[in-house]
């Protein structure tokens, strides 16, 4: 190799030599819990499966010839077919079934993430704070949470979404904001194990406000639990998304959830079965999925339970 | 024991007021109301109904007014569906939901006890990958893709079952709803069972009954039936409301006259009595499972009591 002499050799060569000598390298507990992630054949094949259906959701579109409101009348309620282009078929409007796939993906993808986000957020600072606190405050928040358990939530949502009109925002919301509650029961529990450890004992002891202490040395240390969590959170959230889709409080037209093609499918499903076939094989690929990956991170995470 | 439950009754209580009135405040607030037709009704007829049901009075009134009248066991009336009173519609389609619910229930909870002992048994050998499978199938498929899958299936295809409606009122007609309805509640207490019937199989004193001679089948019925059941047992009162509400998706998929069918429309129609009468109906099911629940597990372990 040009540009290297012999000093430089040597010197390289020395530099391995000390770094082989050097004491083992000590693993951390993520690379712990990544090693045993990736031997859980499951889970990684799962992981490997959505992040393909994220692309192809996202990036596809770009390359189907149709819109996902664009009406082909010369191939109405077309099964799938090559000539055409319909890959996957068209629907009672003339519109190619895989561009409203995708669409349709794509939308459950987002209400997923952004519910999830939300759901997360509450539930992490509503049960770390009730947690710390502890005592009658600790007593009180819970209470609340009891009574929002028991409110029979999907009615609940259904009620939210129909009073307050079927804006996609506040359907993200409120499935988030009704998702949040086990978080925080589990949020909770945590902390009230962690802030009987000594590091929050001396932050406490140096002078931090309880907020600090709340944010940066409990909710940290939770990372492992609310990652579980958050992943055994998500197929709940596209149910419900789908759910709601189903019962024409969702997503709206031409815009599409996998819900929606779903129930628009159902009903015809005897003459037109692959409007109901193509975007339930979506859906259930990517919910068996999001249960391995959460099952594979709950065992490699959390060594205890297994 | 008998302090404890006391106590347990009472704490149930301001819960259930809470909820109530959170429950009142958030129909109330949006905007909208049951009124609002395709026409606009002349303004003195407009005036007359909100007299009538009292929504002319200040919010706080009306909160009052509803709870009285809860307390009274009286719903009110549906404002919508006329000459109905919410109490009439409930009677006239919760039975059916709760025997749909029912039905599941019994079913799941006598097929996942079996399922997951005879998994426990076989761990490991292919039944219990079998049963796995199943049990994953049925927890993660919501069940209305389920219903529309079965539908497709037996309903279409093979011809087996009516795909829906409630026409004849045969038991038929029921098949497929409570196969749904059952699925996912069989599939989490076989997995129930499974779990904790294998902890008590290799238990000392199971080791112990077999070491003294007694056949495997005596060593179950004796011994490893009765512990293994405890974690089953806490899972039944949610499974029961998660069967009920999940009974309102069923019954509007399956086209069936619950009391599913009368909550959406309502919902939609701004119907304030049905909904709030529909939410509060389940809220208190699910505050009484959830009681029932606190008091068997207080009696199966003394030590909740004292907590």
């Amino acid at each position: 190799m040009p540009g290297i002499t012999g000093k430089d050799q040597v010197l390289s060569t020395y530099a391995d030599k000390l770094s082989a000598l050097d004491a083992p390298k000590g693993r951390s507990l993520t690379q712990d819990a990544l090693r045993r992630l990736t031997r859980n054949k499951a889970a990684v094949v799962s992981i490997g499966v959505l992040v393909l259906i994220v692309l192809v959701a996202f990036i596809g579109p770009y390359f189907v010839p149709w819109g996902y409101s664009q009406v082909d009348w010369s191939n109405i309620r077309k099964p799938p077919n090559f000539e055409a282009l319909h890959y996957l078929g068209t629907d009672q409007n003339g519109r190619d079934m895989l561009a409203r796939v995708l669409q349709g993906t794509q939308m459950s993808l987002i209400v997923a993430a952004v519910a999830t986000l939300v759901s997360v957020f509450i539930g992490v600072i509503y049960g770390a704070v009730a947690g710390y606190f502890g005592g009658r405050v600790d007593a009180i928040m819970m209470r609340i949470v009891d009574v929002m358990y028991a409110l029979p939530y999907i009615l609940f949502v259904i009620i939210l979404v129909v009073m307050f009109g079927r804006n996609p925002v506040l359907l993200f919301v409120g499935i988030g904001a009704i998702e949040w509650l086990t978080m925080a029961r589990i949020v909770r529990g945590q902390t009230l194990t962690l802030k009987e450890r000594e590091f929050v004992e001396a932050a406490r002891a140096s002078g931090a406000k309880p907020f600090t202490i709340i944010m940066r040395h409990i909710v940290p240390n939770l990372t492992g639990p609310v990652v579980i969590y958050a992943t055994l959170t998500i197929p709940e959230i596209i149910i419900a998304e789908s759910f709601l889709s189903y019962l024409g409080l969702g997503v709206q037209e031409p815009q599409t959830s996998l819900g929606t093609l779903i129930s628009a499918g159902a009903p015809v499903a005897e003459v037109m079965p692959w409007l109901l076939l193509a975007p339930a094989a979506v859906l259930v690929t990517m919910l068996f999925c999001l249960t391995y990956v959460g099952d594979g991170l709950r065992d490699a995470l959390d060594p205890k339970d297994r | 024991m008998l302090s404890y439950a006391f106590r347990r009754v009472l704490s149930a209580i301001p819960i259930a007021l809470i909820a109530v009135t959170v429950c009142f405040f958030i129909l109330r607030l949006a905007p909208g109301g049951p009124f609002d037709g395709e026409r606009a009704l002349p303004p003195n007829v407009l005036a007359n109904l909100r007299a009538h049901y009292n929504l002319d009075q200040p919010l706080i009134n009306q909160y009052f007014i509803y709870v009285w009248r809860l307390l009274h066991g009286d719903l009110g009336p549906s404002m919508v569906v006329e000459g109905f009173s919410v109490s009439r519609l409930i009677a006239i389609g919760f039975p059916f939901t709760l025997t749909l619910a029912l039905t599941a229930f019994v079913i799941a909870t006598a097929i996942g006890v079996l399922a997951g002992m005879f998994a426990a048994v076989n761990q490991n050998k292919w039944p219990d990958y079998v049963l796995v499978l199943l049990v994953m199938v049925g927890v993660i498929i919501p069940n209305f893709l389920m219903a529309a899958l079965l539908q497709l299936w037996f309903g279409v295809y093979l011809g087996w079952f009516p795909a829906g409606g409630w026409v004849t009122g045969s038991w038929m007609h029921l098949v497929l709803p409570v196969t749904v309805l059952a699925w996912p509640h069989a599939g989490r207490i076989s997995r129930l069972m499974r779990g904790s019937m294998i902890e008590v199989l290799g238990s000392n004193y199971v080791r112990t009954a077999r070491a003294k001679g007694l056949g495997e089948r005596l060593v179950m019925a004796r011994h490893a039936i009765k512990p293994a059941l405890i974690p089953v047992v806490s899972y039944l009162g949610p499974g029961l409301s998660y069967l009920l509400t999940g009974s309102l998706a069923v019954e509007q998929v399956f086209g069936l006259p619950g009391i599913g069918k009368y909550f959406v429309t309502a919902a939609l129609n701004r119907d304030y009595g049905i909904v709030l009468g529909t939410t509060i109906l389940y809220m208190f099911i699910i505050l009484a499972l959830n009681l029932i629940v606190d008091l068997v597990y207080a009696w199966l372990d003394p030590k909740v009591r004292y907590r």
